[in-house]
Order: C-alpha cells, then structure tokens, then sequence
C-alpha cells in the first residue's frame, strides 16, 4: 500500500460513520449555497425590496394589525376634531403619488420567510448571509491554518534559536485573550469589509494550529523514515514539506475545520458590533444586529432564520470534524 | 518550588516585553495618525500640530516607544481620549462591576457543569448521555448573541421576572437584581462546552484502577463519585476554571453592554467604537499582564492538589 492507502482507508472507516457522513453532506449543501451565491445564481437580488416593510411569512399570512393601523393614519387626525383637514387634500395627493409610482404597489404582503424593515427577503438574506459568513470562515482558517503550519514546522523542525522566536511570539499572542486580541485589531485597522475580517482572524487565530503542528514535528523529525531522506540528501526543505507535512497533514485537517466553526462565529460577534462586514453585505452577524429591535416588535422569522442557518452549519461542522478526526486517527477511538 | 517561580516570574520580562511591543506596533505603527481622528471632521492644521505634540506622536518611533514603556512601567496611561477619564480611575470604578457578574457566573457555571458532566459520565454510552451530547453540540453552535437577545426578550421584556438592564447604587441591589438575567445567560452559555470538557476530564478517571478497587471494597456509588473521582477530576477542572477567568474579564463584553453592566467589557467596546487607544491598550497590557499570573498560579495550583506533577 502507498500513501494513498492511508486517505482510502480513512475515507473508508468515515463513510460508516452515518452521522458524520451526513454532517458532511449538510457542510456540502451549504458550500454548494456558497458558490452558487457568490456566482449570481441565488440570492441575487437580495437587497430589493420586495415586500411590505416587516411582512410576515406567507404561513402567517398578511399582518392585518399593521393594515389596519395604515388605514386609521390614512384618515388622519382632524376627524377627532371635527374639523376638515386643511391639508387633506395635498396629503391625499402626496400617498397617491407614493404608491402610485413607489414600489410598494408591487410589494407583496408576505414572503416566503417573511422581510425585515426595509421588506427585504429573509430567505434571500439568510442565503447570501451563509455565503459571507461561510467564506470568512474558510478563508480565515486557511489563512491560520497556512501561518501555523509554516511556524510550527519551521519551529519544530529547525529548534534552536528559531524554536525560541516562534516560542516567543505564541506566548505573547496566547497571554492577549483571543477575543481582546481580535478588538484591539479592529480598533486600530478601523476599516470595514469581508478582507479586512479575513486578515483579522487570520492572524490573530493561528496560535493553536502552531502548538500542535510544532509538537509533531519535534515527534517526526528524529523518525528513521526523516533520517533516511536526511541520508540521501533530501534538502531540509524537502524533509520539512514533502517528507514530514503528509504525515502530520491529519492533525492539520482537523484543527483547520475546527478553526472554520471558531472563526463563523467570531464573524458573527465582530459584525454584530460593528466592525466586521460592511453595511454593503449581508451576514449572519448584521441579520442578528437587527433582530434586537425587531423581537421587540414580534418579529421573530429574522432572527429564527439566521439562527437556524448558522446552528445547522456549525453543528454540522463540529460533528463532521469530530467524525474526520476519528476516521484519520484510528487509535484515538 | 521557589525556584521553579522565580524562573517563571523571570520569564514575564520576554513576554512582556513582546505584549508591549505588539501594541506599540498596532496602535503606533499600523493604526496611523491619532491625530486626525481626535481632531474630528472640522480641523485646521495647526490644531492637528498641537494634538500631535501633545500626544509625542511628532517624535520618532524609538522615542514614542520609550513613552509608551514608560506608561507601562508606571501604570500610568494617561487620560481616556473621549472621557478625559484617568485610564487607572476607569479600572477601578469598572472592575467591581465586571466581577459582580464573573464570579457567580463561574461558581454557578462550574458547580453546575461538574454535575452534569459527572452524571453523563457515570451514564456513558447510554441514552441520556447522547441525548445530552447532542444537546451541547446544538447548544454550542447557537451564537451568543441569540442567547443573550432571547433571553433578554422572553425573561425580561416579556415575562418581565427581571429587569431589562440597569445598575445601582448597592452592592446586594446590583447582584440579586441587575446580574441575576446576565448570570443566567452567561450559565446558559457556558454550559454546553463546559459539559463536554468536564466530561472527558471524567472519563479519563473512571476507568481507572482505583475506581476499580474502590468499588471491588464495597464502598457505595455515591462515595466512588463524589469522593475519589471528583477529587481526580477536579484537577484539571480547576485549573481550567483558573485560565478562562482574564478571558472572561475582557470577554464578557456582549453581555455587559447589553445588559447595561459597567464593567471592563463594556469598556472595551466602548473604546474599541470611540478609538479610544489609551484604555485599549491599557487594558491589553493590564489583561495580558493578569492571564501570565494566572497562569503561573494554575501550575503552581496544581502541583499543590497533585504532589505527582513536576514541576520543571
């Protein structure tokens, strides 16, 4: 058996796993929503607004307290007075001419998953909020992932002086908490958008992934197979990425779908306070931003469907890493 | 021992030193100017000039980074840029608040996620133990911000068994009444993946062969537990209830601002939203300084519950 042996056998004992396999597929379909958003073919026009300000979803039906407090304001104040409006007739003219020409003659008065103030489409909201979020997510923990892997082999495997300046550098990085560290970047960056939070945690989250990716190079670099290569020639680079990476890449793969979850969620937090992805995007931190107000008003398919797309994604996730981790490393069972 | 701490306490100095220069190099270096952003929208260039010479911000690098040492040193960082608060005064008004909050939330989190996880594991493998599994899974995955906007709502506004936020003048007012909902939310947050750790920290315990010989005696269930397995486990459950505690001071800022608590983690979002760098980088430094304390006290923590451990 070759190397390919080990990643068929690892396939093998994970698609019997059935939860993990359909926490795969789950992680799957909302990738496929990710790509198929960010290529135009869903959730295009999500910023149209193409309801009634708050229209309730279609199972509800329409919001007849809402109609009927139109109406009453459409009759005005005067009545009570017995007076005729002075301003009536101008008023009358002014709605004529917003309805008539304004979108609102279109707007329907339930959605599919009901609208927010604006009468945006939850639906179209959440779906194009999976795709920000998702992709912050990926990217960030690539971009972790990438820097520990590279500062952990190279600490692992050259020791020495380079292992005390990795060292170094992750005690500083680790004595900040992750969350302080994250705010105290954004303060000073103080720009808005989907690269700037990439960057943010990308750099600040790669302490774990280091950790443990130096701790197995210090295991593997003394291994015969590494001496072997070392004997024949192999450049210390060649040993480090092509000898060594292959046999540690398990442990990378899990720490990386495990930093994707991590990382959705501070997405979540940094753009609910403001400084995550600009007010131009939608993500699931922005829905959840605007749901305070409007619980308070009763309306709850915001933020329900917000929560439910990212509870979905994350545990699919978590159990999909849980499951990668068992099939990859038989012996943790 | 004394030894061991001494060379721990020698090891701040790099770290330290490192704190101190990743924050000068953030807020000096990358975060630009200051000037322009304290000046406002309407600013002539002499108004600009004068900031600058107040702030050292005109002077080279070395020497601004001498400044900033200087603050450090003397836990001195000067005057909030929004409030014109003493940093130090905005520390100690806030911190009473932040552990109003943080300390019955640990206790309560911790006393309540010992037992949980403690049941699940006595029950391994069953029905329950999966069902309560899955629930922490789910649990954890929900954001934060849902708990806290739900239970702020349904509780609160709805119900309305607590009051939406607020804060007093006395101490028992501001427990039992303005932290009692952010209490509950924070238990109900941290439970989830409390139960999972404390979890496995049990499993690792009770298979082992004392467990064994305990039971092979005749001692009760209730004793084998709550007595030899609890004392085992606590171990590591301490020590990590120890290490979350800096993170917590500067982390529970979600539920400090929205229920109107006073402590350090609204501060932070509150300087983090105005660029106030001063009490950002006080606190950075200060929480830093806190989380290699802490540190240094789990091990030697530690090495106190367990005579085994040694220390190096």
């Amino acid at each position: 058996m070759t190397e390919q042996g080990v990643w068929t056998l690892a396939w093998l004992r994970f698609s019997r796993d059935r939860v993990g396999f359909a926490s795969l597929m789950v992680v799957l379909v909302y990738v496929g929503i990710m790509l198929a958003a960010a290529i135009g073919w869903l959730a295009r026009d999500w910023s149209e607004e193409r309801g009634v300000s708050y229209a309730p979803p279609t199972f509800l039906g329409p919001d007849r307290s809402a109609a009927a407090a139109a109406i009453a304001e459409q009759r005005g104040p005067g009545d009570d007075y017995g007076i005729p409006d002075p301003l009536a007739a101008d008023l009358a003219e002014i709605a004529k001419g917003l309805t008539g020409t304004g979108a609102s003659e279109a707007r329907s008065p339930t959605l599919a998953f009901g609208a927010d103030k604006w009468g945006r489409d939850v639906l179209q909201k959440t779906l194009k909020g999976a795709q920000v979020s998702l992709f912050v997510g990926l990217a960030a923990a690539l971009l972790a992932t990438l820097l520990g892997t590279i500062f952990g082999a190279l600490a692992g495997f050259r020791g020495g002086w380079v292992d005390d300046i990795f060292n170094w550098l992750y005690s500083v990085f680790t004595s900040i908490p992750y969350l302080l560290l994250v705010l105290a970047v954004a303060a000073v960056v103080n720009q808005k958008g989907v690269a700037t939070v990439i960057l943010i945690l990308g750099l600040t989250g790669w302490t774990g992934i280091f950790r443990l990716v130096r701790a197995e190079y210090m295991k593997h670099k003394v291994r015969e197979y590494v001496l072997a290569a070392d004997a024949i020639g192999a450049s210390p680079a060649r040993r480090m990425f092509v000898h060594i990476l292959p046999n540690v890449s398990h442990v990378v793969l899990v720490q990386l779908s495990l930093h994707v979850v991590l990382f959705i969620k501070s997405e979540v937090i940094l753009t609910f306070l403001g400084f995550g992805v600009g007010v131009d995007t939608v993500s699931w931190g922005s829905m959840l931003a605007e749901a305070g107000s409007e619980l308070l008003l009763g309306k709850w398919w915001q933020i329900t469907a917000a929560t439910i797309a990212m509870a979905l994604l994350v545990t699919a996730f978590s159990l999909f890493t849980d499951a990668m981790r068992d099939a990859l490393d038989p012996r943790l069972r | 021992m004394a030894a061991y701490t001494l060379r721990r306490l020698w090891q701040f100095v790099p770290t330290l030193a490192g704190v101190v220069l990743l924050v000068f190099f953030l807020f000096n270096w990358v975060g630009g100017d200051p000037a322009y952003l304290l000046a406002g929208k309407i600013s002539n260039p002499a108004q600009i000039e004068n900031i600058r010479r107040q702030l050292g911000v005109d002077q080279s690098y070395a020497v601004q980074l001498g400044i900033f040492v200087k603050q450090v040193v003397s836990a001195d960082f000067g005057a909030s840029w929004a409030t014109n608060e003493r940093v130090a005064d905005i520390f100690a008004t806030r911190l009473g608040p932040s552990l109003t909050v943080l300390v019955p939330l640990l206790v309560i989190s911790t006393l309540l996620g010992l037992a949980a996880a403690m049941l699940v594991a006595y029950l391994r493998g069953s029905i329950t133990d999966r069902a309560v599994m899955i629930a922490c899974t789910v649990g954890q995955s929900i954001s934060i911000l849902v708990y806290i906007l739900v239970f702020q709502y349904l509780l609160a506004y709805h119900l309305g068994w607590f009051p939406v936020q607020g804060w007093g003048t006395t101490f028992s007012e501001n427990l039992l009444r303005y932290s009692a909902l952010a209490i509950v939310v924070g238990v109900a947050v941290s439970l989830a993946p409390d139960i999972r750790l404390y979890r496995t920290f049990f499993l690792d315990e009770i298979n082992q062969d004392y467990v064994r010989t305990a039971r092979a005696k005749g001692m009760s269930e209730g004793r084998v537990m709550w007595v030899h397995v609890l004392r085992n486990a606590a171990i590591p459950i301490v020590t990590n209830v120890l290490l979350q505690l800096p993170g917590l001071l500067a982390g529970a800022f979600l539920i400090e601002r929205f229920f109107g608590i006073p402590g350090i983690g609204r501060e932070v979002i509150l300087a983090v939203e105005r660029s106030d760098f001063p009490v950002i980088k006080a606190v950075t430094v200060y929480v830093a300084i806190a989380t290699m304390i802490v540190n240094l006290a789990a091990d030697l923590l530690y090495r106190a519950i367990d005579p085994r451990v040694q220390l190096k």
